[in-house]
């Protein structure tokens, strides 16, 4: 192997195109992960119990708004702290369609998918003339604003004020004899998987080509022809539109939307995520689904008074043994085992 | 008419709060090259402290100056120990360790503190200036103390030795290692005065607001406003611009419908990215310009 391993330490990117070269043991080792996984995922359901189920559930549900960020920030080079508001529009428009419309969950995701498209590729625009630490405080604003505009009181009749909205729990459909967790875990497995492999194929597309070379040099893909604005804000939306799906899901399976749900606690919870799980890795994104739901949780539970400080310390201390998240960590494990072998 | 003026008094005295969390913030960005998430927290802390000698005694002055000689201390420290060895980590590790430090400190306060309201005493007493309703002695106190502190400041950048090698280091941190400056410890210099700045920024708006562990987030965001829309690199600029924003609030909550009370934070908002679209160096600021 002839990849050069602090390159592939430091930039996660890079880490995932070794993964894709055709390397017999390699390529071995990935498919029996795969089944493995599949398999558990499948088993899961039925062997655990179900607030273990919604827990996994919500791990993806964050994992696809973690994707969504890592599409902008780790493939197009944007920042944003303003997830949250996107995560927002897609669980208030999921909520309102099933609560007014009485359209079908399954309905409201491309909606959402749709509405957080315009959204996002609005925001997008004025996003264009901001780089690095600017774009981050712009965003920071918009999730800091985005609860207040929610409880205004002109929209109240739709979003509910202060009290958000409440909806049912679907069941399972065609008979499946599954109670309403296992097949909401389904659903999002479903749904997840689907938007994983999109990703995948984007990224592999002259888009996402396009998308990574305006992230590594925005003045040499633009006298290669690539028009760098077009793409960014379309980043932005196609971004906007991953979180918004996940705010879909995440209203469907909490069953409940109100203003203080989305804040800039939850814009930052996926920022972290994002750099935990390795900024430019795909897979990344459940790692730090992961983070994002059971730190907090542990943290909790080593001291009530202190959970804040604790949280504190794990991320800190994640960021000095993993400056390039587990992305680094998996290429640099990987790069030993297959030197071994060799 | 009357009203309009009342309003512009008004928006002057709450500017003088963000001005003076603008002009912290600048001060970080002057020497790092960062926005740092946690300023408004470090300042609460720093806050907090005085609190705790006021209480066990101690006068107001002398713990005013106290905390901010410990809050000095405390910034160098968190430069040392945290970011120093970060040095050359992407951007996006330092903006997660911000948000770790400001759990962290959120978190030790209420812990320490616990989470009820306290009040602040204020060194200018809070009765209304020369019998007008619309400024308290405090307020103008405060803005009298933050246009001090600028003053202070221009002459710092302008004319110490040490204020050049700082502004140096920032702008250029390879050639002014090579003139002899010792640029991590200029780094460490500009961390322990922003924290200092913060300590005074919150120990003034304190009495206002009340202290408690979250009292700097929304502050904190009319601060960044501010020192957007009076340039990131300038510091007379941010403290105008803390004025204007606090202007521009108060003008707006009264005579546009709705906006008012409901939608304050989302007019920081519409500031910080109308003025990043139209003229991203702000009012005052300097265009950065890259070399490709």
């Amino acid at each position: 192997m002839s990849v050069n391993l602090e390159e592939a330490a430091e930039h996660p990117a890079v880490a995932a195109d070794i993964e894709t070269r055709p390397l017999g043991r390699d390529r071995m080792l990935k498919i029996v992960f795969g089944l493995l996984i599949l398999v558990a995922a499948l088993v899961l359901p039925f062997v655990t119990k179900s607030f273990f189920v919604f827990q996994v559930t919500m791990v993806m549900i964050y994992a696809i708004a973690i994707l969504g960020l890592n599409l902008l920030t780790g493939f197009n080079g944007q920042f944003s702290l303003g997830h949250a508001a996107f995560y927002a529009i897609g669980a208030y428009t999921a909520a309102i369609l099933m609560d007014k419309a009485e359209v079908s969950y399954v309905w409201t995701l491309p909606v959402a998918g749709i509405v957080c498209f315009v959204f996002g590729f609005l925001f997008g625009l004025p996003a264009l003339r901001l780089e690095g630490i600017y774009l981050a405080l712009a965003t920071f604003a918009l999730s800091v604003a985005t609860p207040q505009i929610l409880k205004l009181s002109p929209l109240e009749h739709w979003t509910g004020g202060v009290q958000g909205i409440v909806i049912m729990k679907p069941d399972a459909p065609f008979g499946l004899p599954l109670n309403q967790d296992q097949w909401l875990y389904f659903f999002t497995l479903i749904v997840t998987a689907l938007m994983f492999w999109m990703a995948h194929n984007l990224l592999r597309s002259r888009t996402g080509r396009a998308m990574m070379a305006i992230r590594d040099n925005p003045i040499a893909s633009r006298s290669m022809g690539v028009n760098n604005s077009l793409y960014k804000a379309t980043t932005f939306g196609i971004s906007a539109t991953y979180t918004g799906i996940a705010g879909a899901l995440g209203a469907i399976v909490v069953q409940f939307v109100a203003p203080d749900s989305f804040t800039v606690v939850l814009s930052i919870a996926l920022l972290v995520g994002l750099v935990v799980g390795g900024v430019g890795w795909i897979p990344g994104a459940f790692f730090g689904g992961l983070f994002v739901l059971f730190v907090p949780n542990i943290a909790e539970s080593i001291s009530k008074g202190l959970s804040g400080a604790f949280y504190g310390l794990i991320l800190m201390f994640l960021v000095f043994i993993m400056p390039t998240g587990v992305a680094g960590f998996i290429a640099l494990i990987r790069h030993k085992i297959l030197r071994r072998g060799a | 008419m009357e009203l309009f003026v009342q309003q512009v008094i008004a928006g002057i005295s709450t500017g003088s709060i963000y001005a003076c969390v603008a002009l912290a913030v600048v001060m970080i960005y002057v020497a790092i090259g960062h926005l740092n998430f946690a300023q408004g927290e470090m300042a609460m802390f720093s806050t907090f402290i005085a609190w705790q000698l006021i209480t066990w005694g101690v006068p107001y002055w002398v713990a005013f100056f106290l905390t901010i000689a410990i809050s000095f201390v405390g910034g160098v420290i968190i430069e040392r120990v945290i970011f120093k060895p970060l040095d050359n980590a992407p951007i996006l590790s330092h903006v997660v360790m911000f948000i770790a430090l400001l759990t962290i400190i959120t978190s030790a306060a209420g812990f320490i503190w616990d989470f009820s309201i306290k009040t602040f005493p204020s060194p200018f007493g809070s009765a209304p200036l020369f019998g007008s309703s619309l400024i308290s002695a405090h307020q103008a106190g405060m803005m009298a103390v933050t246009l001090l502190l600028l003053l202070a400041l221009f002459f710092f950048f302008r004319y110490t030795r040490v204020g050049l090698a700082l502004r140096a280091s920032a702008d250029n941190p390879v050639s002014a290692r090579l003139v002899g400056i010792r640029v991590s410890w200029m780094i460490a210099l500009g961390w322990g005065l922003a924290t200092a700045i913060g300590a005074v920024a919150g120990m003034l708006v304190a009495p206002v607001v009340f202290l408690e562990p979250n009292m700097m987030l929304g502050i904190l965001v009319y601060g960044f406003a501010g020192a957007v829309l009076g340039g990131l690199s300038s510091p007379g600029g941010a403290v105008l611009g803390g004025f204007l924003v606090g202007v521009i609030e108060n003008l707006a909550g009264t005579f546009i419908p709705v906006i008012g009370g409901e939608l304050k934070l989302t007019i920081a908002l519409c500031i910080i990215v109308l003025v990043l679209v139209l003229k991203p160096g702000g009012l005052f600021g300097r265009a950065t310009i890259q070399r490709v």
